[in-house]
């Protein structure tokens, strides 16, 4: 390894140290309430949509990312999340009604119902990676594809959860704070384990499997605990996302809400959080932009636009815009420019 | 019994169908090892040339091999020439559908997989499933995304009952068609690939890539072939489908497709018998499970399926384990 490519990779885990982190906490609960004072209800709405797919997006970019496996359930983990979550809530609230008024104690009941959702989600990951991760990469995309198609169907038959009526009446708990800080919780996660000796051995299997193997490192296992972590933060985010939507339904959480997510990563390039983060609010945005185009036409481009682009950019840049490489490592490139005195 | 019965004989033309799919997906994935998403596409593709087909020349054509088969049975006899003309009149749908869908295969191809050949395989497994979706929603534009019902080629027939009032087993002339022209098309396919130039090529280039070029096989244009081919049974299937639930939609193809290499997986993937067996034992399975017990669960049983395939054998049943070498 070269002296430079050394320190680069020196400087990432520094970049955002546990102040950075604490202070990014501080400055979402300050804007938490800030913008309870007044932002236009509709730009609020994206700015929710915004954080909960930076979540998913983050949490799949460990898997696809980091790992190089090709998971295509994350609506999947997001639906076993978001229905546990919703119906603890639901029934809790339904028989303690007066537990609703008091902010704390729901805030707290909803993040163990969140909480709950997510090692639902976990677990379900767990029993579906295993069989698949044993095996090559392909298999996983399409037993997670799949796993989408039993949950539905699960869902449809499960009467406890309202069947093919979904689940209506569940409390609109979710708000800024929550959703922020489990973004943020999310990319410190992702952050930490790709940096960790954990993280080398995921990079490993994503490099080369076979040359991994040889070296020791027992890929099924890494590959098992990337999928079931992320399986987790895709659960949160389907409990967010239902709090929010306060609906479910069976088809609420389809293949084209994978198949967003997916692009999200493939877009901000596989294997670099900021370019997650980055692409989850372009397309969040260009989401809400297209939307005159289709009220115009009348027909959904927005699919259409999106395959063209993930196709385009596996000929012409399959590493995504950032590639490998963080948004932070711009900046310092910048900053030795500056230094060196370079126009 | 008859009941029985009845569920047997959905099962295997429903089976029929899933091999002509799976045997497109085993075949590319022989070659490749790629996962072509957009096959159960290239499905939903043949299966609206055979309804704009049938819409727009589906009467000279029956009227043509009406004439035709007239001329051959002129004692009078009216089933016969009936039957003839409608199995004539589908089958030159199904062959249209199948060089759309031969051109289509070779196109996608061409121009997505071709330029990755090199690169690494989840840019491939990507670039399908991009493929996949344009297709579907490309399909939405340009033939509406509401169903539409398939021109009933057969409808001069009536189907056949057996037995008494009570107990009545019902066979279509359309499920008979469908599983007698899926299981000869399937025969040609195993001819070509165990008994032609072509078909050993193919076996040299899904055994070893480098080493078939090495020996002077033209590499780019078996794998263009092997696409073709496979697209083009995929085509087949979708007028098949298309004739048998008389309802053809943009989204069609996605579950019949994953089903279909659900079934390539469950019967060895990579290996042409295997997938032709597998697709039988899930038709047969899904028919029986929603015949009989839980028939909200049949869209799951593929899946479970694999699940446990890949738990229990891999390698399928009668896939043979291959060591990865370096």
């Amino acid at each position: 390894m070269s002296k430079e490519s050394q320190n680069k990779f020196a400087e990432i885990p520094g970049i955002l140290g546990m102040k950075g982190w604490l202070f990014a906490a501080a400055v979402i609960i300050f804007l938490h309430f800030t913008l309870q004072l007044g932002l236009n209800a509709y730009y609020f709405q994206i700015l929710m949509f915004a954080g909960i797919n930076i979540t998913l997006a983050v949490s799949l970019n460990l898997v696809n990312g980091f790992t190089g496996q090709f998971s295509m359930g994350h609506a999947g983990f997001m639906s076993v999340g978001g229905y546990m979550s919703s119906y603890l809530t639901t029934t809790y609230f339904a028989s303690n009604p007066d537990m609703l008024q008091n902010p704390i104690i729901s805030g707290v009941i909803f993040f163990f119902a969140l909480i709950a959702g997510g090692v639902a989600a976990t677990l379900a990951g767990y029993v579906v990676g295993l069989p698949s991760l044993r095996l090559r990469g392909d298999y996983l995309a399409i037993v997670t594809l799949g796993f989408g198609e039993i949950i539905r169907v699960l869902l449809l038959n499960m009467n406890i959860v309202g069947g093919a009526r979904g689940l209506s009446g569940i409390q609109p708990l979710t708000n800024f704070f929550w959703v922020f800080i489990f973004a943020l919780l999310t990319v410190f996660c992702v952050w930490r384990v790709v940096h960790s000796a954990k993280g080398r051995v995921l990079l490993a299997i994503r490099e080369d499997e076979i040359a991994g193997t040889s070296m020791g490192v027992n890929t099924t296992e890494g590959k098992v605990w990337a999928f079931s972590l992320g399986a987790f933060f895709a659960g949160i985010a389907g409990g967010l996302f239902a709090h929010y939507l306060t609906t479910l339904n069976p088809g609420t959480f389809d293949f084209n809400r994978s198949f967003e997510i997916i692009i999200m990563v493939v877009l901000g390039g596989m294997g670099s959080i900021s370019g997650s983060i980055v692409a989850a609010i372009f397309l969040t945005l260009l989401k809400e932009v297209l939307r005159p185009l289709q009220q115009i036409t009348g027909y959904d481009l927005r699919m259409i636009i999106y395959s063209l682009v993930l196709i385009g950019m596996m000929l012409t840049r399959p590493q995504g815009i950032f590639g490998t490489s963080e948004i932070t490592s711009l900046f310092n490139y910048f900053k030795k420019r500056l230094k060196r005195g370079a126009p | 019994m008859a009941e029985f019965l009845q569920h047997i004989i959905n099962g295997l033309s429903q089976g029929g169908t899933y091999a002509l799919i799976a045997l497109g997906y085993t075949m590319v994935f022989g070659i490749l090892q790629l996962i072509n998403f957009a096959h159960g596409e290239v499905y939903m593709i043949g299966a609206f040339v055979g309804y704009y087909s049938s819409k727009f020349f589906g009467e000279e054509l029956s009227q043509f091999w009406m004439s035709l088969a007239g001329k051959m049975a002129e004692d009078g006899q009216t089933l016969i020439p009936t039957f003839a003309s409608s199995l004539l009149t589908a089958m030159t749908i199904i062959l249209i559908a199948m060089l759309v869908c031969a051109c289509i295969g070779f196109l996608v191809e061409r121009f997505a997989y071709r330029p990755l050949r090199s690169a690494p395989r989840i840019n491939l497994l990507i670039t399908a499933v991009g493929v996949s979706l344009l297709f579907q929603y490309s399909g939405q534009l340009f033939f509406g995304s509401d169903p539409k019902a398939y021109p009933d080629l057969f409808s001069d027939l009536d189907v056949w009952t057996f037995g008494s009032e009570e107990e009545s087993l019902v066979i279509n002339p359309i499920q008979v068609t469908v599983l007698t022209s899926s299981i000869i098309l399937m025969l040609i396919l195993r001819h070509v690939i165990f008994h032609t130039r072509l078909g050993r090529a193919m076996r040299a280039v899904s055994f070893n890539h480098d080493l078939a070029s090495l020996m002077g096989i033209p590499t780019n244009l078996i794998v263009s072939a092997t696409f073709m081919m496979g697209s083009a049974l995929a085509g087949a299937a979708g007028v098949m489908v298309g004739l048998t639930y008389p309802k053809v939609e943009p989204l069609m193809g996605s579950m019949p497709g994953l089903k279909a290499f659900c079934a390539a997986v469950l019967g060895g993937i990579g290996n042409v018998t295997g997938a032709v067996l597998g697709s039988f034992i899930l038709g047969l399975a899904e028919a029986l499970l929603s015949g009989y017990a839980m028939p909200t669960y049949r869209d799951a049983l593929a899946f479970g399926v694999l699940i446990v395939i890949l738990l229990v054998k891999p390698s399928g049943i009668l896939g043979v384990h291959r060591t990865e070498k370096v």
